[in-house]
């Protein structure tokens, strides 16, 4: 058996771009260069089209109504939650609960989970390369309990020390929430692995899908995670909708969120009894036209074909790496063997916000700063670095401009 | 006297403005900003501390005032270039005037030099929140010379 797989004739980076309306805008009176697609992905014709056709065609709230337009609506909806079900190989739609992106995901697991089987003396691991909305939730978390938060440390090159996460897991230890890949290196981590060594300890594992949701294929099941998160606007979606995976008997057991509509079942003054699930963590109306849009953005992935998007994005990462490194006075900020979408980087004698700034000039939108890991750039000694980012329509011309503009800026700054 | 210092306040915006006048090209405004920032004195070690830096910046930015003879005098740092760059223009416009030349300064000149931009209110960029700091700064030593008026 063979593990390569044969590149699509039918991928066509200039025929995807014409899906995309924003890619056909100038800045600075330039061709945009979009590389800051870790914040954020721009969206497909598809997507936008779907959010309008909602709004023109079908506006209704769901769940509840009886007439045809809530039909419409309820079944567009839930149409969403298959098509993430399938995405991620979940093994049933009800364990897909909307959220507004991963971190309310995360802090939906640390409120409802975590306030329930947090006491004082549990530990929670996560590791140094975690966004914010990674740290945070579990620092509140431990805050309240009385727990520890124990950090597994970064390599030089920007992977996870195993060794060190391996002496970390002890009886003591709850919860494993962990990033699958880096926002700010590009660090793809094992957490198949690191979730078995968990399990094995009697721990749960999060794993922030933030990022590896749009790059890698997703099988909760195989992964044989607990809680999976993460954002419908890093996937080609709108903004605002996100989801939360979770095993079913936890799902289950976990106190609900918030109250209010639709999480219910009965309400009296005296007791209310919850709805099941996935309704019990949805309260209120959601954001119904972002998510039905959001099964677009889906589509459109499939459509595309995920292989083929990740070797191409492998090949502009590969392609990007290779010429940067050739720049004097770069360094490559993250060198771990597995790395996807993104390159972060560091200029000898210049401050990575100079550089964002007199890229924008060139039209080229890169992210400088912290990337919300300021733990992990105080591990590498560093105010910031510059980041470019990949999605399906990047292009090796673009890449191309990005290191003339480097050398340009260079020059300017030096 | 205040009338006089006004006038150079705006005297100071309008040379900076004719500065750059003479670009036509992003590239010429950036590499002159890069200069400015390159040729503003570094701030003694002893001053860049936590509590002289400003909130809020992706870069690092320390800003020090000292009041002499009813003025403010303006120091500052960054360790990005193009910010220690429009610093300098703002100290060049702000340093030694009267609290109230400071807190009532439009700085018109940011927005005639094509610069408005960098008043952006995202959080990666510290040029309002310098000049919010000025502004602090010349507010605190007003009042406290108003109290000693009294």
């Amino acid at each position: 058996m063979t593990v390569s797989s044969p590149i699509s004739p039918v991928f066509d980076v200039y025929a995807i771009r014409q899906a995309f309306p924003i890619l056909g805008r100038m800045v600075k009176d330039k061709p945009l260069v979009y590389l800051d697609n870790a914040a954020t992905s721009q969206k497909p014709l598809a997507v936008i089209e779907a959010i309008s056709d909602y709004y023109s065609g079908y506006n209704a709230n769901i769940h509840r109504g009886i007439h045809t337009l809530a039909e419409e609506a309820t079944g567009a909806y839930e149409a969403t939650r298959h098509a993430v079900k399938q995405f991620i190989g979940a093994a049933s739609g009800e364990q897909i609960i909307f959220t507004r992106g991963t971190t309310e995901g995360i802090n939906l697991v640390a409120y409802c989970w975590g306030r329930q089987n947090i006491r004082a003396g549990d530990q929670i691991i996560i590791s140094g390369m975690e966004h914010h909305s990674n740290i945070v939730p579990w620092q509140i978390l431990c805050e309240q309990k009385n727990a520890l938060l124990k950090v597994i440390p970064v390599t030089e090159d920007g992977e996870l020390s195993l060794t060190a996460y391996q002496n970390l897991l002890t009886d003591q230890t709850k919860l494993v929430s962990i990033v699958q890949v880096s926002n700010a290196l590009g660090t793809v981590n094992p957490v198949k692995e690191m979730i078995a060594a968990a399990h094995q300890a009697g721990a749960l594992v999060l794993v922030d899908g933030a990022q590896s949701a749009v790059h890698l294929d997703i099988d909760v099941q195989d992964l044989d995670c607990d809680f999976f998160a993460f954002s419908g606007h890093k996937v080609y979606g709108p903004t605002g909708v996100g989801v939360l995976y979770g095993k079913r008997a936890l799902l289950e057991d976990m106190p609900v969120f918030q109250g209010g509509g639709e999480m219910i079942k009965e309400v009296t003054f005296e007791h209310t009894t919850y709805n099941e699930l996935p309704y019990k963590y949805e309260a209120g109306t959601p954001n119904i036209a972002d998510t039905i849009a959001l099964k677009a953005a889906l589509d459109f992935v499939n459509a595309t074909g995920k292989a083929d998007i990740r070797k191409h994005e492998a090949e502009l990462l590969a392609y990007a790496t290779e010429h940067l490194e050739n720049i004097p006075g770069l360094t490559v900020v993250g060198n771990a063997k597995q790395k996807a979408g993104l390159v972060s980087f560091v200029i000898k004698g210049t401050h990575p916000q100079d550089i964002g700034i007199l890229l924008d000039n060139l039209g080229i939108a890169v992210r400088t700063g912290h990337h919300c890991c300021q733990p992990l750039m105080k591990r590498f000694n560093l105010p910031g670095t510059v980041r470019a980012s990949f999605a399906m329509y990047n292009t090796k011309q673009e890449v191309d401009k990005l290191i003339a503009g480097l050398h340009k800026i260079i020059k300017m700054l030096l | 006297m205040i009338t006089d210092n006004n006038q150079c306040m705006q005297a100071s915006e309008k040379e900076i403005i004719e500065d750059f006048s003479l670009f036509d090209s992003w590239e010429d405004k950036y590499e002159y900003i890069i200069d400015l920032g390159k040729k503003l004195p570094a701030l003694d070690e002893k001053y860049k501390l936590e509590e002289n830096q400003i909130k809020g910046c992706q870069s690092a930015v320390w800003l020090v005032a000292e009041y002499r003879d009813g003025r403010v005098f303006f120091k500052a740092d960054s360790d990005a270039v193009i910010v220690k760059g429009l610093v300098s223009m703002l100290i060049r416009v702000l340093s030694g005037h009267s609290p109230d030349e400071i807190i009532n300064a439009k700085l018109g000149f940011i927005g005639e030099i094509g610069m408005r931009t960098h008043l952006a209110q995202t959080r990666s960029n510290g040029l309002l929140a310098m000049i919010r700091q000025m502004k602090n700064y010349a507010l605190v030593y007003k009042t406290i010379r108003t109290k000693k008026t009294q």
